[in-house]
């Protein structure tokens, strides 16, 4: 039992070493991942109300119930008492709606589609999954990058994802949430940066043998001149993404260094995105319907 | 086409030192098995009495025998893993490449899941439920001889892909489309998609069996709300079985003939739709982990109410909570991909629901306390993991709560915190109960018990050694490590995949000593019988039989008039009476017919994970000749006559008279 | 050890233990094959989601034709009309083969039992000829995920009712060796059940993908 309570502390103890720690989704450095954070710890201690409380009463009465102990009242009969029948019912349904309602209200706040509410327009950047690398392409810059993005802090950036092979996720852990990159599609992220630095990014999905090494640096400027200056140093870069480099790009190949396109062929992303469409008859099935049709299959279960 | 299809001598992997050194092993130890059965002349033993054998009791026995051998397996492949990213730190590559890594990993999942987790769950249900139902056998004992040899098969599949070919490289998932032909040509999924299939179905059969069974053959005078807790339990397990396992069918059938006959379900190309897969695995995969988990609950009841000497509290309330787990179980699987991109309602929709589930589990956990306040607690091995299951849950329910918020989940997700939440409920709460349930039962199937010392020793190391290796794994995820790595590079991370590594380690200790309190235990048996079937002053009717039961379970059918059955029968003083006279007991026969027809199927596997046609032809047409003839067969019973059954009944009464006496 | 009565055959060939579960006695006659009954129900229920997965997977999908044909181009009412009143007539004989089995006449059993059989086989047949000529259109099932979706859905039901005639075969065998026996009976039941439910399965089928998909 001793034992138990050790690991216990030791658990929260590292939970608050972890808050000092660098990096990770403790260390958020963006908005959304602020919010998340603030609603990991809300809904953690809400049920530590109940979790320590029952980790408790099972200590206690495993110890206060034990043989041996004859003082203690023994009663092997007794098996049913609505009172308390109520109350462990009641314990946990109350726990959950309070949880359920902060869950309802987070994630329509939280949701990765929705644009930040920030008096900043977005920037768009559109993201590609290959194996094994990340393509970034700027359509209002007209420029690219592999494995490295780049976007000035305090604007909101609206990413749009899609994948040229198996699915991917697309995940910055300090800046908050990640969303899947699939073939044929294309998904939306709404992310902001509330400081400069240069976080980690990654597929959060696994995705083949390179799988590992499908790692990117997302890097905020100061300010907005600091991400001009990017781009146009970018812009001087002699490589064009155009259908040729891009199927160059495409092959596999793993641990894929930094790498920039001075200019961009515009309809680069839609390419991407429709060769796996087909010539279907359908347009509609093209735009909105393609990014919710999770929900289509839901219908189709029940 | 060569006769073998695509099978030649390049698939066995001499350049791979780590799994011919395995190989050799094996071959060494089972040559050692052979060699050990013929010089004591057990074959005719272990043929008629065990292979073909369509007892429950055995087949039990045998299930359990296949969870540990996979269990070593699994958990091989677990510290495999451990140690790797122990010492793949800091950019370094470790000791095994990627293409060997993404297979252990793999292979963990498939294993833990399929060929330990369910193997051991059903064996278990097969030892007690009849017994507890107070029934001679389940509804269709052949069947259930035949489910055993499907799961044997799959199992025997798995491990071949070991020394031919190889195993699947994406996930125990195998999401398309990386599981597509596209992406993933090799034999490996073809391994994955067979084992699952033949073994599934087998699953399916066994869920069909023990409702029928259930339904069909309780004892006179059992309601269905007088069923013992664990039966109820597994019950609700089945029907989450007979409702989910056609899907996995079903999903496993597509992709089959997405990579077979370029079929395009899941695939980029042709309209194929990678999130239909998703979808439907997980519409099996959630229930499945209750159909795991439900009967670890019913036998934590069973351990609770009977160390303490206490009728279990609230057990309508328990029963009814398990029922609302299993039908909210299938409305909450869209929580595996909050991250796809559904919207803010479904997300959130499917979020909720899932946490309506804390609530009857919450329910069951207090009933549990509630069954331990005014008792008499007696602290035994199985109540050691009653005890830390309840501590050890509650942790890993609370975080999956938390990774139930889309908004905690958009950064949760696929990290090692989640890697950490399923082994906290599928470790603390399937595998726990499990291990309680083993100990629990063990002197029932063997009519002798369990060194106890040691299995305290074993608890111990699981239980220290299950929090040194996991808490640092939602450390883990919270610094940002996603699942899968097989190599790392950030200094922060290494001191918790040092710890995570010590944690296997220890759980490896406690995996030993249990195999060392089974060698003890059987080398001194004759010290620990347990003669009167009743060791731990018993609730149910498991414990009125003979330790282990007769082949027929019981002389005569028992008249049950309350949940504790057998409680009720010792109140009353009527627990060993002998009736004025015995009738005649009708008894199916043994049969090899089971083995033969999943022999066949495990050939037809085989065959089509290297494209021999004519051998899966061959053997297909083996499985339906099998079927039809055992349809026909004649001599697949017998009675037991009432003098012979009177005799085994005299011996057995005798001997709890004797007991009793000495306890005098 | 004694013979066993060939009233309880029936079950143990199921694998069946025919022990009774009501009575505190032991009584030998009383189980009539339902534990079989049920657990074929049981299995039924079982094929039933193993359908709805694959019709949801053809509803998810129906519409990804890849610019190849969908269904307006490829399905003939008319012919599928014909192919579904075979399938159909075919339950209504089959459950006058039952009716004969009950009252023991061999003969009418037989018979109704070969005409069941005979217009599953024109099913089959017909079934077999349209995807054949799809195929050799260019429209087989790796065209387009609407082919694929359609081709799994509605050759799954085919194999069953395949199946089914298989099953059927051998029924005729048994009742022509052994006579209309308890155990055969329950047997014919059990495809009965079997063979009305592949009939339901149908309906869904002809009014989802022929019905819907013409339109």
């Amino acid at each position: 039992m001793l034992i138990r309570k050790l690991g216990y502390s030791a658990l929260t103890a590292s939970i608050l070493l972890l808050s000092g720690c660098e990096g990770g989704v403790l260390d958020p450095k963006g908005q959304v991942g602020i919010d998340e954070k603030y609603l990991i710890v809300v809904a953690t201690v809400l049920m530590l109300l109940v979790v320590i409380p029952v980790i408790g009463m099972t200590l206690y009465f495993a110890w206060r119930y034990r043989e041996g102990r004859e003082h203690e009242i023994y009663d092997p009969k007794w098996a049913h008492s609505t009172k308390i029948e109520v109350v462990v019912w009641l314990i946990p349904i109350v726990i959950i709606a309070i949880l359920g309602t902060l869950t309802w209200y987070s994630t329509q706040e939280l949701d990765p589609y929705k644009p930040l509410d920030h008096e900043h327009e977005p920037i768009t950047i559109q993201v590609v999954s290959l194996n094994w690398k990340w393509l970034f392409i700027y359509p209002e810059q007209g420029i690219a990058t592999v494995n490295e993005v780049v976007f000035p802090k305090d604007v909101p950036v609206e990413f749009k994802i899609t994948s040229d092979t198996t699915m991917n996720s697309f995940f910055i852990p300090q800046l908050g949430s990640q969303i899947y990159s699939m073939a044929g599609m294309t998904t939306r992220l709404n992310l902001i940066a509330n400081e400069a630095g240069e976080f980690d990014g990654i597929s959060a999905n696994y995705s083949g043998a390179g799988f590992t090494g499908m790692k990117f640096k997302a890097i905020a400027k100061d300010s907005e001149q600091d991400f001009e200056k990017w781009v146009s140093a970018v812009k001087h870069s002699p490589a064009t993404l155009n259908d040729d480099s891009y199927a160059q790009l495409a092959k596999h190949s793993e641990n894929n260094p930094v790498s920039y396109y001075g200019s961009v062929d515009s309809q680069m992303f839609q390419h991407v995105v429709m060769q796996f469409m087909g010539n279907m008859k359908q347009q509609d099935m093209h735009g909105e319907h393609q990014e919710h049709s999770a929900q289509m299959h839901m219908q189709a279960e029940d | 086409m060569s006769l073998l299809g695509n099978l030649t001598l390049d698939a066995v992997p001499y350049h791979e030192p780590i799994i011919m050194v395995t190989l050799a092993v094996i071959g060494v130890i089972g040559l050692a098995i052979v060699g050990l059965i013929t010089k004591y002349q057990k074959w005719g033993v272990l043929w008629h009495n065990w292979l073909t054998s369509v007892d429950h009791k055995r087949l039990g026995i045998m299930y359990i025998i296949l969870a540990l051998v996979m269990l070593i397996r699994g958990f091989s492949d677990a510290i495999m893993m451990r140690t790797q990213l122990a010492m793949a730190t800091n950019g370094a590559a470790g000791y095994l490449p990627p293409e060997h890594y993404d297979q252990i990993f793999t292979a963990h999942g498939i294993i833990m899941i399929i060929f330990m987790a369910m193997p051991f769950m059903i064996g278990l249900m097969n030892i007690v439920l009849p017994l507890q139902i107070g029934a001679r056998d389940v509804a269709f004992p052949f069947m259930n001889n035949l489910s055993f040899w499907l799961a044997a098969a799959g199992a025997v599949l798995i491990n071949i892909s070991l020394g031919l070919g190889e195993f699947a490289k994406t996930g125990w998932l195998a999401y398309p489309p990386l599981s597509e032909m596209s992406f993933s040509p090799g034999v490996g999924v073809d391994y994955y998609i067979w084992a699952l299939q033949i073994s599934g179905i087998g699953t399916l059969l066994t869920g069909v069996n023990f409702l029928a069974t259930v339904f069909k053959m309780r004892a006179p005078g059992m309601k269905l709300m007088q069923m013992p807790i664990f039966t109820w339990a597994c019950t609700w397990a089945n029907i989450l079985i007979v409702a989910s396992f056609p899907i996995l069918t079903a999903v496993l059938g597509l992709l089959t003939l997405d990579r077979y006959l370029d079929f395009h379900f899941f695939t980029n190309d042709g309209g194929g739709n990678a999130m239909m897969y998703i979808n439907l695995f997980w519409a099996w995969g959630h229930p499945e982990v209750y159909i795991l988990v439900l009967p670890a609950f019913g036998i934590f009841s069973e351990v609770i109410s009977t160390f303490t000497g206490k009728r279990l509290f609230g057990y309508t309330s328990m029963v009814w909570a398990s029922g609302a787990i299993s039908i909210l179980g299938f409305v909450v699987w869209l929580h595996h991909f909050f991250t796809m991109g559904s919207s803010a309602d479904v997300n959130a929709f499917f979020g909720v629901m899932t946490m309506i589930i804390a609530i009857p589990t919450g329910v069951k956990l207090f009933n549990w306390l509630f069954t331990m306040y005014r008792g008499r607690l007696r602290i035994t091995v199985p109540v050691l993991w009653t005890l830390g299951f309840m501590v050890t849950f509650s942790i890993g329910g609370m975080t999956g709560v938390l990774l139930a918020v889309p908004g905690a989940d958009y950064v949760l997700h696929n990290s090692l915190f989640l890697v950490a939440h399923f082994h906290n409920t599928i470790i603390g709460g399937a595998v726990f109960g499990y291990m309680a349930g083993f100990a629990f039962w063990f002197p029932k199937a063997t009519g002798f018990h369990l060194n106890e010392r040691l299995g305290k020793y074993s608890f111990w190391c699981w239980q220290i050694g299950f929090y040194v290796a996991f808490m640092p794994l939602y450390v883990l995820g919270f610094l940002g490590m996603t699942r899968r790595l097989n190599h790392t590079n950030n200094p922060d991370w290494n001191i918790w995949l040092y710890i995570a590594a010590l944690g296997a380690v220890i759980i490896f200790v406690g995996i030993v000593l249990q195999f060392v309190q089974l060698y003890v235990s059987i080398r001194d048996r004759k010290q620990n019988p347990d003669v009167d079937g009743d060791p731990w002053n018993g609730h149910t009717l498991e414990w009125s039989t003979a330790s282990p039961p007769q082949f027929y379970n019981f002389a005569v059918l028992p008249k049950v008039h309350d949940i504790d059955a057998f409680t009720d029968m010792k109140e009353k003083g009527i627990e060993y009476q002998a009736p004025d006279e015995y009738m005649p007991i009708h008894m199916p026969r043994n049969t090899a017919a089971g083995m033969q027809i999943a022999g066949a199927a495990g050939i037809v596997g085989f065959a089509l994970i290297w494209h021999i046609w004519w051998l899966a032809i061959v053997g297909s047409l083996g499985m339906v000749v099998a079927l039809i003839a055992r349809c026909y067969a004649k001599d697949v019973d017998y009675y037991v006559e009432p003098q012979e059954v009177a005799e085994i009944e005299r011996a057995h009464l005798a001997s709890v008279a004797t007991v009793k006496e000495e306890a005098l | 050890m004694s013979a066993v009565p060939e009233t309880l055959k029936f079950a143990n060939d199921h694998g069946l233990h025919t022990d009774d579960h009501g009575g505190g006695h032991h009584d030998e006659h009383q189980d009539t094959g339902g534990n079989t009954l049920f657990g074929f129900w049981l299995y039924l229920m079982t094929d039933c989601i193993l359908f709805a997965s694959v019709f949801a997977t053809y509803a998810v999908l129906y519409m990804n034709t890849d610019g190849g044909v969908s269904g307006k181009d490829i399905f003939d009412l008319n012919f599928v009309l014909v192919e579904t009143a075979a399938l159909l007539v075919s339950s209504i004989t089959y459950g006058f083969a039952l009716l004969c089995a009950h009252k023991q006449q061999k003969a009418g059993t037989l018979l109704w039992l070969l005409v069941t059989m005979a217009l599953g086989c024109v099913f089959i047949a017909m079934e077999v000829y349209e995807f054949h000529h799809l195929i050799v259109e260019g429209n087989g099932p790796d065209g387009s995920a609407f082919l694929s979706s359609f081709f799994a859905l509605v050759g799954m039901h085919g194999l069953h009712v395949t199946a089914g005639l298989i099953w059927m075969l051998v029924m005729v065998l048994e009742v022509l060796k052994r006579g209309l026996g308890a155990q055969t009976v329950t047997r014919l039941g059990c495809l009965s059940l079997f063979w009305h439910f592949l009939d339901i399965v149908w309906v869904c089928v002809f009014s989802v993908v022929y019905l819907l998909g013409a339109m």
